[in-house]
């Protein structure tokens, strides 16, 4: 708990233990897959084995007649009830169960009902499939030519794998600069595909009452009113007679977003049973089939003067979408928010072109702590900071320093149109370098390297742009990005937040909870929040892309606001001035120039539901609500600085150090901040060195399941060195800024980086990602490979 | 098949089938959810309980494997109405964000902590190594337990107060 004092009340804002712990270290936290209902049934998918495949006949009767078995679901089955394909979050179409053909392998095929999760297991054997193979588009590299499979022959009319075209920036103002540059570069990155597996997969349970007409449904979801909508939508289902309940969450970070084939295949196998329906997908699915992230194959071009001042940057992207276009991202923006990659930096000019396009590979493509696509735009644009450091032959902190955004030029507006809030980047980025100790490192190096050893210091600045909306630019399928909450107070004193979004272990428990006591002068112990069940909450669109803080964080202190000037209407009813002639101090309504004559929150809200008389027009009661639609997105920005040696026997790298100085604005619970730093740098870690979903020739994922899906354990991990500057957002109620997302987006360049800078004595300017000890052997010798494709 | 395996100091009778893994005994069979399950491959440790003292991964144990034997998962880490410091001390430090690996980090924490009553931060992150945390980059779980370390195991400390 924080000691500090604020106006004569405890300070709501500080490091505080969290509520929900309590039931997470007794092991009573309550996930989708603890949840049990009477004569519940257990579900299970059978997916496909090949990439691309025609289904020529599906046979069920031998499942059928598994004595345990109560239902086998096809996609004919689904397509009697018109649900077989349903839409996706980018308008498209996505395949509940295939029809026609798989798309990829993994995809799903058929649903089996059946009274224990061991039963339907074994009913999945007893289906046969018999497909006729096609060739698989597996290299999105390929995907656009003329003799490429059409994956999305469903689609009347279509004739190649081309989804859309994005541009933004200005294509002819850029080429000035670039033609008019002292020094150009330009550099091939790949931002291999990546999964977000959080360490519970996905799964629902659907309880269908014949009689109400009432679907309840428990599942692992980010935004339980979106999908709420959505069944309404897809289903024809009536929307009040639907309740999506979003329980404990096992972690998301993106990858529980959308709604995916196995929770339609529970609520319909409910439907058809009578019966509640569990189905809780294995790690293998979850891999294989559930959202990945990335798979962005970039071009970067960087004009520059030769004194190193940044110019210009150029982008063009061939993104991979796999074979349903489901990224979940604002409408209007198919790259999603890929248009800050102008990075951190004053430019003249800036221009990106995007190219997305089917492959016979997994949906998704919007997940993993991105902040929509902001991972690979500062990975870009970082990395390629770098590329021209190198050319230059400048120290890449100081020409990072040179070019970053001044305090005074906020906000600012960006070629590509963003404009940034706030910001202090040179005095964060000189921290940084102050806490690892920059100079001595480059010493060090230079000595290291004379006797032979690769050592690298790598060095990140990013800044994200998060908190969708507002609504009027910002919406998904329809709904606007604006999240509400509902502020109950009880007469004595206690308070009920009812919020939209939903925590995956973000914390809103508490941090919320300090929301309204810093608002209202209250205990943040006497503020239960509640959050993830559609039929107690307000509407909203739910937790991803560091969304929550800076829209429903915002929503609850305007709602407390509210709370607040009606009890000061109470208040002066009780002390029997004007309103005003109260002034708040943080804990009461005082009457100004008597400080001793004031009333606290409890006891305006009991006399608020007592009898005394109030003015006329005021009905009593403190409660309010609130919908926030955010007037812009804040930005938060992170300095980072990494230390690594490489094995140049081996290629394996020893991550030494990685320091981390964010600026989130106002911090609300700087533990739970910490936290996610934490997290996110072990994220980035991961996906720098380890972490990459590959495919061989036919299609075949080669990142099915943890043994070859390597995540980072506490071994590759260093103890984190975290630094921390605040530069409030301005137009936030209370100056924060999101923050979920921002150690994954900052890290994985400083690691690359650094891996690159160790490799210097060997000519290397750049490596794709994940730099295996095998990538960075065959870097050495020349000979680098496609990380997406089997090594070959 | 019958088993019978003693769960945090209760004794269950149960028939099974011979395939039946210990985390779905656990989980299905006797409603002990706090033991999660989260990779089918050994490689998560999300299912870490003891079996005899020994922390094992229950995705790759069978029920009948434990028949005769005894099982402690994190429903049996309080004792007396009194949380463990390895408890105390996840909540201390915010060891944990989305609780999932929780209980599986929490078995290994105490029985690292039985053995080794003081360990180094390099010892907690080899004992953990085998689990994998997608929340807290390590860091806090780390905190954790040292702060756990620092803390008496209440059977020794029942006639003291643990202070936070």
């Amino acid at each position: 708990m924080t000691a500090t004092e604020q106006h004569g009340a405890p300070a709501a804002f500080g490091p505080m233990r969290r509520k929900e712990d309590a039931r997470f270290v007794r092991g009573r936290g309550s996930y989708v897959d603890d949840i049990v209902l009477p004569g519940m049934l257990h579900g299970a998918v059978l997916r496909s084995p090949h990439a691309h495949a025609r289904i020529t006949s599906i046979d069920t009767a031998a499942a059928e007649a598994h004595p345990k078995v109560k239902a086998v679901i096809t996609g004919q089955t689904l397509a009697g009830l018109n649900l077989a394909w349903m839409p996706t979050l980018s308008n498209d179409t996505q395949a509940v169960l295939a029809t026609d053909k798989v798309r990829f392998q993994g995809q799903e095929v058929a649903f089996v009902v059946a009274e224990d999760r061991y039963s339907a297991r074994d009913a999945l054997e007893l289906i046969e499939v018999d497909y006729e193979a096609l060739p698989a588009v597996v290299d999105a590299r390929r995907a656009l030519d003329a003799d490429a499979p059409v994956i999305r022959d469903d689609v009347d009319g279509r004739t190649d794998n081309h989804i859309f075209d994005w541009e933004t920036g200005a294509a002819a103002r850029t080429e000035e600069v670039f033609r008019d540059a002292e020094v150009t570069v330009a550099e091939d990155i790949l931002y291999p595909r990546v999964h977000p597996a959080p360490l519970e997969t996905c799964g629902a349970v659907a309880d269908f009452d014949k009689v109400t007409g009432k679907l309840t449904v428990w599942e692992t979801t980010q935004a339980p009113h979106a999908h709420r909508t959505l069944y309404a939508i897809v289903a024809g289902l009536p929307e009040h007679k639907i309740r999506v309940i979003s329980p404990d969450i096992g972690g998301g970070f993106g990858g529980k977003v959308g709604i995916y084939p196995g929770y339609v295949c529970a609520v319909v196998g409910s439907i058809v049973t009578g019966k509640p329906v569990k189905w809780v997908e294995d790690r293998s699915e979850n891999l294989m089939s559930t959202a990945f992230a990335r798979d962005f194959h970039m071009r970067g071009e960087v004009a520059a003067s030769r004194d190193g001042r940044i110019r210009a940057v150029r982008v063009s992207v061939l993104a991979d979408h796999g074979a349903f276009n489901g990224t979940a991202q604002p409408t209007k923006y198919p790259a999603g928010f890929f248009g800050v990659f102008t990075g951190s930096y004053d430019l003249e000019a800036a221009d990106c072109k995007v190219t997305g396009v089917y492959t016979n590979k997994a949906p998704g493509g919007v997940a993993y702590a991105c902040s929509f696509r902001i991972t690979e735009a500062v990975y870009l644009v970082e990395r390629m900071v770098d590329v021209l450091a190198y050319r230059l032959g400048m120290d890449p902190a100081e020409l990072r320093m040179r070019n970053l955004l001044r305090p005074d030029q906020f906000p600012y507006s960006s070629q590509t149109g963003w404009v940034y809030d706030s910001g202090d980047y040179q005095r964060q980025l000189a921290l940084a370098m102050e806490l690892a100790g920059y100079q001595e490192l480059r010493a060090e190096q230079r000595e290291r390297r004379e006797r032979g050893e690769l050592m690298g210091i790598g060095v990140s600045f990013f800044t994200e742009a998060v908190g969708a909306g507002p609504r009027k630019h910002m919406d998904i399928l329809g709904l606007g990005m604006a999240d509400g909450a509902d502020l109950q107070m009880h007469p004595t004193g206690k308070a009920v937040l009812r919020i939209s979004v939903q925590t995956q272990g973000q914390g809103h428990e508490t941090t919320f909870a300090q929301i309204v006591a810093n608002e209202l002068g209250i205990p943040a112990d006497d503020v239960e929040v509640v959050h993830g069940d559609t039929d107690s909450t307000p509407f909203g669109l739910g937790t991803y892309g560091s969304r929550s803080t800076p829209v429903s964080g915002a929503a609850t202190a305007v709602v407390a606001r509210k709370v607040r000037e009606r009890a000061r209407i109470v208040a002066s009813a009780m002390l029997e001035v004007s309103p005003d002639d109260l002034e708040w101090d943080g804990a009461r309504w005082f009457v100004r120039g008597d400080p001793d004559q004031g009333k606290t929150i409890p006891e305006i809200a009991f006399a608020a539901h007592s009898s005394l008389e109030l003015p006329d027009g005021v009905e009593g009661h403190l409660d309010a609500q609130t919908v926030y639609n955010p007037p812009s997105l804040t930005y938060p920005s992170g300095a980072y600085i990494c230390v690594v040696e490489v094995d140049p026997g081996t290629g394996g790298v020893k991550l030494r150090r990685l320091v981390a100085v964010d600026d989130c604005g106002v911090r609300i619970n700087p533990m739970i901040v910490e936290g996610q730093v934490h997290g996110g740098l072990a994220d980035g870690v991961g996906m720098a060195l380890m972490q990459v979903i590959a495919f061989d020739s036919d299609g075949n994922c080669l990142g099915g399941s943890f043994m070859d899906y390597l995540l980072p354990t506490a071994m590759e991990c260093p103890s984190w060195e975290l630094g921390e500057t605040v530069t409030p957002s301005p137009h936030h109620p209370i100056g924060a800024k999101g923050v979920g997302e921002s150690a994954t987006v900052g890290s994985p360049p400083a690691v690359v980086n650094a891996v690159i800078d160790a490799l210097r004595p060997y000519g290397v300017r750049h490596a794709d990602m994940p730099l295996t000890p095998a990538q960075i052997w065959r870097t050495i010798q020349g000979r680098p490979f496609r990380t997406d494709l089997a090594i070959t | 098949m019958q088993v019978t395996v003693t769960v945090n100091d209760t004794e269950y009778t149960r028939e099974v089938e011979p395939r039946l893994l210990l985390i779905h005994f656990l989980r299905d069979e006797l409603g002990l959810t706090g033991s999660h399950w989260g990779c089918d491959t050994s490689n998560c440790g999300a299912c870490v309980v003891w079996l005899d003292g020994t922390p094992v991964k229950s995705c790759t144990v069978l029920a009948v494997m434990a028949d005769g034997r005894a099982v402690r998962t994190v429903e049996g880490l309080e004792r007396g109405g009194q949380l463990d410091p390895v408890q105390q001390g996840f909540m201390e430090c915010h060891g944990l964000q989305c609780g999932f690996c929780t209980p599986g980090m929490m078995m290994t924490a105490r029985w690292l902590l039985d053995r080794n009553p003081d360990p180094t931060e390099a010892e907690i992150r080899e004992a953990i190594s085998g689990q994998i945390c997608r929340c807290t980059g390590y860091e806090n779980i780390v905190r954790s337990v040292r702060w756990a370390a620092g803390h008496s195991a209440p059977e020794a400390t029942e006639a003291t107060e643990v202070t936070a």
